[in-house]
């Protein structure tokens, strides 16, 4: 019998216990779309602090924040796109409780990771240039061009990346990973600019399985980049996970109603749906489907 | 058909994008949608659109409907591509906008501690050094036209300027459309012109309704903006946006 590549499978719980207080944390996804929030939740009720958080952001920020999990933020843009506004997020800047934010521009985002990714220190572009991202980050630097041309550009800082947690459709049990979705967002590069990259996955299957109906093209992520694969259906909720789910706008709209409500709504959205295991959420949010019929 | 203020302001954005060429047409919220769809259905067919998501259409569908032939795919990475490439118009929302073209859509207040917190500063910094960029205001009033922006998430040219050709060289702030008027920023040292008042309003509705100057060429008389043809109508109200869903950014009787 020929080895194969070893067995990454992990659960949830194991997952949150590998990480340590001050960690760098990545998260995939975008915005509202396709988040690892079956890991997000766990986090929330694990003892983790002082997270370095850096995410194109949604409810995973805003939940983070909330909980005052966050020492430091490093974002584009945080919002849940229907409800152009976080609550939860504009709470916690609004009353002072993230100690340190980094905003980019969301194409330095990319460039950063891409530079982490690449083991650079920095790669050049020109967004930032003339705005208040390099006034409000003042350690980030500009480069002249060494060339005839002469210009000035942002030396995007390489955003370096203890662990990356990032959700995808489909993955076999040794990392291999696809999207079968309409747009990758930046998985691949989460992975690759972190020191250790956990995927969650709707779906665990055969390795052969990835591309019996799906082009290989959409095979994102490579085993080489991964140190976990958790199974986690529904995990992405109530962000999208296209095609095996939408997102659940009743549920966000619940969800924005309480984070931007009074203390005590945000208490009791709390013990509905974040107290009790994995589990216990999706049997609340299935409680909560049935009542909105 | 009598046109209402939110088809003056269709047309309008639809000639913002009329002269662009052959380049994706970025747009931000409903009203800019509407007009990029039917620029791209009139005055400039090479226009390359979006489903907003994902997707180049080869057409354009009514607005939140899905378009039956795809001819591109345009995931998020590939934006950011392409407005590096720069054969891209973006048209973008603008919490405040200042006399310099400065656009901010980060926090109000002081950056360290907002007294309120936007979406953030998104892509408007890399959009303004990269590509054509507009914005759209559905609701003029002096808190959004400010003398100068809380935060710069958006550059304006006399900073573009000053942050060097690596800034000015692609930087092309085109058109500002509101509910009142159309502007772009071509007053003296690049500061915002009042191009053309829509038809019902003045120019002292526009000055009040602004929190700083609005500079005006020649002898203070300003041109109305133009009635949207009879056949931008029928795009408009059969085509395009049937429900009429334009009227929930800017009100049929404004």
């Amino acid at each position: 019998m020929t080895k194969g590549p070893r067995d990454k499978t992990m659960t949830i719980d194991e997952v949150v216990a590998s990480l340590e207080d001050g960690i760098t944390l990545g998260i995939g996804g975008w915005g509202p779309r396709r988040k690892p929030m079956a890991l997000v939740r766990a986090i929330l009720r694990s003892d983790l602090k002082d997270l370095t958080l850096v995410s194109w952001g949604g409810a995973d920020v805003g939940l983070l924040v909330r909980a005052g999990k966050v020492r430091k933020l490093v974002y584009a843009f945080v919002s849940l796109d229907s409800v152009p506004l976080e609550p939860n997020f504009q709470k916690a800047r609004q009353e002072g409780t993230i100690p340190e934010v980094v905003e980019l521009d969301e194409g330095m985002f990319q460039t950063g990771l891409r530079a982490a990714a690449q083991r650079l220190p920095f790669l050049p572009m020109r967004a930032g240039l003339g705005s208040d991202v390099l006034v409000h980050n003042p350690w980030i630097k500009t480069v002249t061009s060494p060339y005839a041309d002469g210009q000035e550009l942002v030396a995007v800082p390489a955003l370096e990346l203890d662990v990356a947690l990032v959700h995808l459709n489909r993955a076999d049990r040794h990392g291999n990973a696809t999207y079968l979705g309409p747009d990758p967002y930046f998985d691949d590069l989460f992975c690759m600019a972190a020191e250790r990259a956990y995927v969650s996955c709707e779906q665990i299957i055969d390795t052969a399985g990835l591309t019996v109906d799906t082009p290989v093209q959409r095979l994102l992520v490579s085993r080489m980049m991964v140190d976990g694969v958790v199974e986690t259906p529904n995990g992405a909720h109530f962000t999208t996970c296209t095609p095996d789910y939408e997102r659940d706008e009743r549920f966000q709209r619940a969800y924005a109603a309480a984070a931007g409500g009074t203390d005590e709504e945000w208490a009791a959205f709390e013990e509905r749906f974040l107290r009790g295991d994995e589990a216990a959420y999706q049997a609340a949010v299935r409680t909560f489907a049935e009542e909105q019929q | 058909m009598t046109p209402t203020r939110a088809d003056v302001c269709a047309a309008a954005i639809a000639d913002a994008f009329a002269d662009d060429g052959e380049i994706f047409a970025s747009p931000m919220g409903l009203l800019p949608m509407l007009g990029v769809r039917l620029c791209r259905l009139t005055q400039n067919p090479d226009l390359v659109i979006s489903d907003g998501e994902s997707l180049f259409l080869a057409s354009p569908p009514p607005l939140f409907a899905k378009g039956d032939v795809v001819e591109g795919w345009i995931p998020f990475r590939r934006v950011f591509d392409v407005v590096a490439y720069g054969k891209r118009h973006v048209m973008m929302g603008a919490t405040q906008v200042d006399r310099h073209g400065n656009q901010n859509i980060s926090a109000i207040g002081d950056f360290a501690r907002p007294t309120r917190q936007l979406l953030g500063s998104r892509g408007a910094p890399g959009n303004t050094v990269n590509n054509r960029t507009s914005y759209w205001v559905p609701k003029h009033s002096p808190r959004v036209f400010v003398e100068q922006v809380d935060v710069v998430s958006g550059v304006g040219p006399t900073r573009a300027k000053a942050a060097g050709t690596g800034a000015s060289r692609y930087h092309d702030i085109h058109r500002i459309v509101s509910n009142l008027a159309v502007f772009d920023l071509h007053g003296p040292g690049d500061t915002l012109r009042l191009l053309s008042v829509h038809p019902g309003v003045t120019l002292d509705e526009v000055r009040e309704a602004s929190g700083c100057d609005v500079h005006v060429d020649g002898d203070g008389a300003v041109p109305e903006s133009r009635l949207p043809t009879p056949e931008e109508l029928v795009l408009v109200n059969e085509v395009l946006d049937p429900k009429g869903l334009r009227f929930k950014e800017v009100p049929r009787d404004a």
